[in-house]
């Protein structure tokens, strides 16, 4: 019975990071209605971020952690700005389908660069020391890093709906994406406002790769096989609804924790059965709406 | 009198500009071995060329686009591969029981798929074949990350030894003509001008009393069933079945072949193929590039190249009349 | 000034005619070798580029172009995929004239190329993959295994940490042949030592979070928590292990399949203490250091790991065959002749290979450095015990290769 307490509450830590990781995708597939395969490469750009400001800096002084948490996802953000704007906002006349082979091929080729430059198998990278050791519970040892990722999650995630379902630039931002030339007429300025969306949702998925980099390899290929796993989250919960992909990142961790206790071998798939069973039932998802 | 002259010309000059093309294409191919190229070189070209070409029978012409399609591939090659070297069958039998596998899977993914549309659809055959791969990884039979190793080619018919390099090439080259003719009876048959008028309008060609979803899920099954062809066909040539068949990634590389040849075109998806297999072939030597080429062809024919390379050549050919 | 030219120019005559008299009949009057490697994924570091830095090394160091064979080297990526790595052996045994394919760090790959190798009589030094079936129930008369495999790593390891007081076990287990294989095989070198597995559990492969398998380890309150993985599986689980503090509760990690560039790639304070087998470190003598520090520059600054020692001792002992017989073209012949004559090389020392094609070579159970142990860069292991190369590697006759009578 001790295990399996052990066992929730770990799966309760993957779920909230898995959360925090399918938050930038939600965004970007909920308002702007672009599929954004390059979120694992952005990911992986935000770890790495991280590694290169403790290991180079900027001018000679190197940054630990903490600057980085605020850093990174600005500077990743900065480049996802610019694929929007020079590559995105060309499909956005066309079928969804080239938007996402065009960000499918932007993350081969960003994997790619990082491979070649930095090798494959990762680069060190500690806990801070703040958050470093861990406390017994008695059913089991929690580190504390764990503990704050499930904290950092929650404040970020409900930041991130509380601006977009209940204030007014996220009520902008809701109408913009389902009469662009509506809102447009009140004067608001929505292709500026729909990059600036998108900037947000990649600087959340470097967020989420700071977050993971002291406990997760910091190497090229971490958001490969990552982001299929965001996508079965964000389908599942809805790709039109935040709080969909939210809870169901809380959700879809702590069932996989418990099939990772049950039955571990069963662990990878299980995400995939709910997947199918639910677009088959409920094919906008837990909490979307159909489009 | 005239206006029936008029339509049997159009009719005759729609033939030629296939047939032209086709009878070059198979003239060469024929031709290839003893003009020095590679043969097993071709083979794989031509395996991804039909691979490519049952996927645009779904995509180009039927509208759908499956992000699982590997999981037809990589089925077909362990049937085969297992049915030549652990039940000892021949190879046309091996290479029937391989295709008759993915066609059973294909019915019961496309019973499941059709119910959705659009990237719905897309994701329940991506959420499959992800299923598919990881009960791959584990089952027994396909060894895992070693694959079926040492397929023995055997005797084609009980007759013809295949393991002499010229009787396998040709050999792939009927079966790959055989069913590109056969992919292009379907698509100039009614049941193919019916597929692209729900590809072009689903709800019309429901109110004309078409129903849709049979006919979606009878161009999901024949892609399946000729992906699984190519498939099994691989696995007899290479003598291995293994687990890139079914990765996610082997999905992405036939969507990259068909958009690079163009659409929704009979030659596209077999040109695609084999500029791509020559890609990965001369860029060996330069491994680490490989995937950010292929990258980059992805962003290029995304956003400047959307006809692709014989789609481009129609669309120049057709303005030069 | 004079006495110089013409001693010179005596010299350059003596080199010409003696280009003249060692003459060897090559195939295409040049020896090939292949380099077919993993240059863009898991194994691009442990490998990659670098085992080619480590062929021409062998190339220049045997001498073996002063004494008038040509030698050529050709690379390419078989990218961890079997197909690949077929397509590009057959293709450079049939149309390019290569004479000798080495490294491939994949078993999948590896068997494919063993197969190959065997139908066009060339020969395969596998000094990259691991799978011990390649001088088992595969080996042919075409295939030499050198550095290291399964059984091996299973065994050195196993043996070696449960003698220790290492006695009971707890497996995490990458859920796929390999993993299954390494786990079976340690099982069995705990079990005759005397110790006891206590448990185990089954991970999929490329899983990045290891929390409730650690956990599971800890409960199960065994001594040793056994890994049976590779590549990012090992690498995430040793980094998470060090996060839920398993090594300060006491409990030891038994890495089975660790190279130095993992440990690279963790850093000291997170994989030290971690124990486990290699058959090479470049810090152990001279002829190492010496080798190591050659080869650096050349390889981006990394430090050779024991699979790039293997491509450059094994092409050494390939070329003396060669030179004995005058010739490339009979594989199966070179391969019996590499068989027929003792090892020597300046990284892994005196050994011999034997008639299944498994080269013999002492083994060593290494462990990690702490930091304030480590006097420099890559100076990360200490040796705790050396295993002689006769009782390193899987008894001849339990191996059910064809080839022993």
């Amino acid at each position: 019975m001790q295990a399996l307490f052990g066992q929730l509450l770990i799966g309760l830590i993957n779920g909230a990071f898995y959360a925090m990781l399918s938050l930038g995708l939600a965004v970007i597939f909920g308002l702007l209605n672009i599929i954004n395969f390059t979120h694992g490469a952005q990911y992986m750009m935000g770890a790495f971020c991280a590694w290169f400001l403790l290991n180079h800096g900027i001018g000679g002084l190197t940054l630990g952690y903490w600057p980085s948490l605020i850093i990174a996802p600005i500077v990743v953000g900065i480049v996802g700005i610019v694929i929007e704007r020079t590559m995105l906002s060309r499909l956005y006349k066309l079928d969804h389908l080239y938007g996402l082979l065009l960000t499918f091929g932007l993350a081969l080729i960003i994997q790619g660069l990082f491979r070649n430059e930095f090798g494959s198998s990762g680069m060190p990278y500690q806990i801070p020391s703040v958050l470093a050791g861990g406390i017994n519970l008695g059913f089991m040892f929690l580190p504390i890093y764990r503990a704050w990722v499930i904290v950092a999650s929650l404040v970020v995630c409900f930041a991130t709906w509380f601006v977009i379902e209940r204030t007014k630039l996220g009520s902008y931002l809701r109408a913009a994406t389902e009469n662009p030339a509506l809102v447009q007429a009140f004067g608001i300025n929505v292709p500026r406002m729909i990059t600036l969306t998108f900037g947000f949702g990649v600087g959340l998925a470097a967020l989420a790769g700071v977050m993971a980099a002291p406990i997760y390899q910091v190497n090229p290929l971490m958001g490969a096989d990552l982001i299929i796993v965001v996508f079965a989250v964000v389908v599942i919960g809805g790709m039109g609804s935040i709080m969909g992909a939210i809870l169901t990142g809380f959700g879809l961790g702590i069932i996989e924790g418990l099939t990772k206790y049950f039955w571990p071998e069963a662990s990878s798939t299980v995400i995939f059965v709910i997947m199918v069973i639910v677009l088959l039932v409920r094919p906008a998802g837990l909490f979307g709406r159909e489009r | 009198m005239a206006a029936i002259a008029e339509r049997a010309a159009i009719r005759t000059a729609a033939r030629n500009q296939f047939l032209v093309p086709t009878l070059v294409m198979v003239v060469a191919l024929a031709v290839a071995p003893f003009a020095g190229v590679y043969p097993v070189f071709i083979e794989k070209a031509l395996c991804f060329a039909l691979f490519a070409c049952a996927f645009n029978l779904l995509l180009g012409f039927g509208g759908l686009l499956s992000f699982g399609h590997a999981m037809f591939l990589g089925t077909a090659g362990y049937v085969a591969a297992h049915a030549a070297k652990v039940w000892g069958v021949t190879p046309e039998i091996a290479i029937l029981a391989g295709t008759a596998a993915s066609a059973a899977l294909g019915a019961v993914v496309g019973a499941l798929a059709i119910r959705r549309q659009g990237i719905y659809f897309a994701m329940i055959t991506l959420a499959i074949a992800q299923m598919m791969y990881f009960f791959y990884v584990q089952a027994p039979f396909t060894h895992g990350e070693d694959g079926i190793q040492a397929v023995p080619r055997g005797h084609l018919f009980g007759l013809i030894d295949l393991g002499d390099p010229l009787a396998m090439y040709y050999t792939v080259l009927v079966v790959f003509v055989a069913a590109f003719a056969l992919i292009h009876r379907i698509i100039h048959s009614p049941f193919g001008q019916v597929l692209k008028s729900i590809r072009e309008n689903e709800p019309r060609a429901i109110s004309l009393g078409y129903d849709a979803d049979r006919y979606k899920l009878l161009a999901f099954v024949l892609s399946a069933t000729l992906a699984g062809l190519a498939g099994a066909l691989k696995a007899i040539v290479f003598q291995l079945a293994s687990l890139t068949d079914v990765y996610w990634t082997m999905s992405g590389e036939v969507v990259l072949m068909t958009l690079l040849g163009g659409m929704g075109t009979i030659f596209g998806p077999v040109v695609g193929a084999f500029v791509i297999v020559t890609l990965e072939n001369y860029l060996a030597g330069f491994g680490e590039w490989v995937t950010i080429i292929t990258g980059v062809i992805f962003v290029v024919c995304v956003l400047a190249f959307r006809r692709g390379i014989v789609g481009e050549l129609a669309a120049w050919w057709a303005r030069r009349r | 000034m004079k006495a110089m030219r013409r001693s010179l120019l005596a010299l350059a005559l003596a080199g010409a005619f003696g280009i003249g008299t060692a003459q060897a009949q090559m195939s295409g009057n040049v020896l090939k070798i292949g380099v077919l490697s993993d240059m863009s994924s898991l194994y691009t570091d442990l490998a990659g580029a670098g085992s080619v830095v480590a062929a021409k090394m062998a190339v220049e160091d045997s001498g073996i172009e002063k004494r008038g064979i040509k030698v050529e080297i050709v690379s390419a990526d078989h990218q961890n995929k079997a197909d690949v790595g077929s397509a590009i052996a057959r293709r450079w045994y049939d149309s390019e004239g290569v004479d000798v394919i080495v490294d491939v760090p994949n078993s999948g790959v590896a068997l494919a190329v063993a197969q190959i190798t065997k139908d066009k009589n060339k020969v395969f030094l596998a000094s990259g993959p691991g799978s011990s079936d390649l001088t088992g129930k595969a080996c042919t008369p075409n295939t030499v295994h050198f550095t290291y495999d399964t059984w091996m790593l299973a065994n050195g390891t196993g043996t070696a940490i449960t003698k220790n007081g290492g006695n009971t076990w707890f497996f995490i287990t990458a859920d796929y042949a390999f993993g299954q294989a390494l786990e079976r095989d340690t099982t069995a070198a705990v079990q005759k030592a005397g110790g006891k597995v206590l448990g185990g559990v089954r991970v999929p492969i490329n899983n990045q979070d290891f929390s409730s398998f650690l956990l599971q380890a800890q409960a199960s309150k065994a001594k040793v928590i056994g890994l049976a993985n590779a590549g990012g599986d090992t690498t995430n689980s040793i980094k998470q292990a060090a996060e839920f503090g398993i090594v300060k509760g006491g409990q030891q990690l038994a890495g089975l399949l660790v190279f130095l560039t993992d440990v690279h790639a963790l850093g000291l304070p997170t994989a030290q203490g971690l124990t486990f087998t290699e058959t090479f470190y470049w810090d152990q003598n001279d002829h190492t250091r010496a080798f190591a520090k050659r080869f650096a520059p050349q390889d981006k600054g990394i430090y050779p790991t024991m699979v790039h020692a293997g491509v450059y001792a094994s092409l050494l002992h390939y070329f003396k065959a060669v030179e004995a017989l005058k010739s490339d073209t009979d594989g199966a012949k070179i391969v019996e002749k590499m068989k027929s004559m003792p090892t020597d090389d300046p990284l892994f020392g005196k050994g011999s290979i034997r008639v299944d094609g498994r080269a013999l070579h002492p083994a060593y159970l290494v462990q990690v450095k702490t930091p304030a142990e480590s006097k420099g860069p890559w100076d990360y292991y200490k040796i705790v015990s050396t295993i002689p190369a006769d009782q390193a590697f899987r008894p001849l006759a339990d191996g059910g290769c064809p080839l022993v009578k």
